[in-house]
């Protein structure tokens, strides 16, 4: 920059122009503003999201758009659902029955949050939320085992459906352990990688034992 | 703009030297490999803290207090001060395992295995395991025990979950928070040479747990001998585990208390398996019905006479 040491401006002379840039597309203010958007887009942007992790879920490949963009409306609804169709066995409060939909609820959303705990303490690199997400959409299959069990039960309740729903609940179990097992393994120290997948399996084990033992009255 | 030195081979000078000339330089330090981990956390955490340690100057207190096996610096509010209690890796955790069913005679499950580095890690897990293994376990064999009556309709006793877990929980966290307290009142009385802090009690107690994760599950099979030897078996290699590493800590006071202390430390534990065994498990039947009528007929003898 040596070459404007000797530039001067003179003072008599007004130094005047525009400033503001021209606008050329409303993009830049429509990703802040969505406050203007019709209802329906607002809610069918977050339908779309919970809908499109459901289909990663299912198809677990190591993509990071479930780790990046996290939410719990997926797993609140699956928690919901599960602990609903959990309900209606042994309604006879004369002796133990099945879980209540308050056990339910408390043994998903405590066990995810000691879960994620246990994987930060072990110096995983995955932040709170993001775990907790990975953990309630891998529920996803049980899920789905349950309502297969629950309309199996419908069918009969001999040895024959109650081989149907062990086969059927065995590999939602693999499904889900293998699917959180995939999108969470990156983030931990390598030689811990067994510590941190062990409760992970413990978590689903507890699920699907809730859902194979249901016995409707 | 590099210079014509810069390109030059230069012979690195110690690093106290290069360190004194330029204290502000970023520092790696290869330690051994059990402290890489360490050093990985500290530095990955909380780089602003590394550097202010190392513009201060106070990066060779630093390295020392790692060496001396101090880790927990950090103030317990802190996230990394409960991450020291999770720094191990996996072997560790099935070394220390292996020992607590294998116990070496003569050799001490805290001398071996944890000395330098208790962790929360394999108690609290073990703890759950046993947990669900229990109430999983007795429906099972409540299940095939009662498989072909009638009358018998199953249900997943749900209820039996939150019992076995404060159960267990209790005696894996009560129990060495007392021993730990009487083990440092008698301290305080005579002089011991060796003494356990508190996280190397609850240590020992959780992994001394794990063998009744198997026996638990062997359980299920409806064998009233079966389920005793079973018991004793895992009482006695349990049991052997913790008398090996407590006898060291009361041998050197009165003769009639360490034997009292070791006592107490194995009738818990055998109270907990005999509990369990007793309230999760059904008796297997016997094959036949008892007999009514003969004893009622004892009975009124009796009171005739």
């Amino acid at each position: 920059f040596a070459g404007l040491a000797d530039v001067s401006i003179a003072e008599d002379i007004p130094v005047e122009g525009e400033i503001t840039v021209p606008v050329g597309s409303h993009s830049p203010d429509e990703d802040y503003s969505t406050l203007d958007e019709p209802v329906r887009d607002t809610i069918m942007r977050d339908l779309k999201a919970v809908g499109k992790k459901f289909v990663h879920v299912m198809y677990p490949k190591k993509s990071s758009a479930l780790l990046r963009d996290w939410d719990l409306w997926g797993p609140l609804v699956l928690c919901v659902s599960l602990a609903l169709m959990l309900q209606g066995g042994s309604a006879d409060s004369k002796e133990d029955g099945g879980p209540q939909f308050a056990e339910v609820f408390v043994i998903i959303w405590f066990g995810a949050v000691v879960i994620t705990l246990n994987s930060k303490l072990l110096g995983g690199t995955i932040s709170f939320f993001q775990s907790l997400c990975v953990l309630g959409y891998c529920v996803l299959p049980l899920t789905v085992a349950m309502l297969v069990c629950r309309l199996v039960l419908l069918a009969g309740s001999g040895t024959v459906s109650f081989i149907i729903r062990l086969i059927v609940v065995v590999a939602m179990f693999g499904w889900s352990t293998l699917a959180s097992t995939a999108f969470l393994a990156d983030s931990q120290p390598p030689n811990r990688k067994a510590l941190v997948v062990y409760p992970i399996f413990l978590f689903y084990f507890v699920i699907s034992w809730m859902i194979l033992t249901f016995t409707p009255q | 703009m590099a210079a014509v030195d810069d390109l030059k081979f230069q012979e690195f000078d110690d690093a106290a030297n290069l360190l004194a000339a330029n204290p502000d330089a970023t520092t790696i330090s290869i330690d051994e490999p059990a402290e890489i981990p360490k050093n990985q956390h500290s530095r990955r955490q909380e780089p602003g803290r590394e550097e202010d340690d190392e513009l201060l100057g106070t990066d060779d207190s630093d390295k020392t207090e790692l060496l001396a096996g101090q880790k927990k610096s950090a103030p317990f509010w802190t996230f990394e001060y409960y991450q020291t209690f999770f720094d191990v890796d996996t072997y560790q955790v099935l070394d220390r395992i292996k020992g607590s069913v294998f116990p070496v005679p003569g050799k001490n499950f805290v001398r071996l295995y944890i000395r330098s580095n208790p962790d929360l890690y394999g108690p609290f897990w073990i703890c759950a395991t046993l947990v669900f293994t229990i109430a999983v376990s007795g429906n099972l064999s409540n299940f095939f025990i009662h498989l072909g009556k009638p009358t018998y309709h199953y249900v997943p006793e749900f209820r039996k979950v939150s019992i076995a877990a404060t159960t267990i929980y209790a005696y894996a966290w009560l129990v060495p928070l007392a021993l730990w307290g009487f083990l440092m009142w008698r301290n305080s009385k005579v002089m011991n040479i060796v003494s356990y802090s508190f996280l190397e009690i609850v240590c020992v107690y959780g992994y001394s747990l794990f063998i009744y994760i198997p026996t638990a599950i062997l359980w299920i099979i409806p064998q009233k001998v079966v389920r005793w030897v079973l018991m004793m078996f895992s009482l006695c290699l349990s049991g052997s585990v913790l008398v090996m590493t407590f006898w060291p800590a009361v041998r050197d006071d009165n003769r009639r208390i360490a034997l009292a202390t070791v006592g107490t430390v194995v009738l818990f534990h055998a109270l907990l398996s005999v509990g369990c065994l007793a309230y999760f498990f059904d008796a297997p039947e016997l094959d036949f019905p008892a007999p009514v009528i003969p004893a009622h007929n004892v009975s009124t003898v009796i009171t005739k006479s």
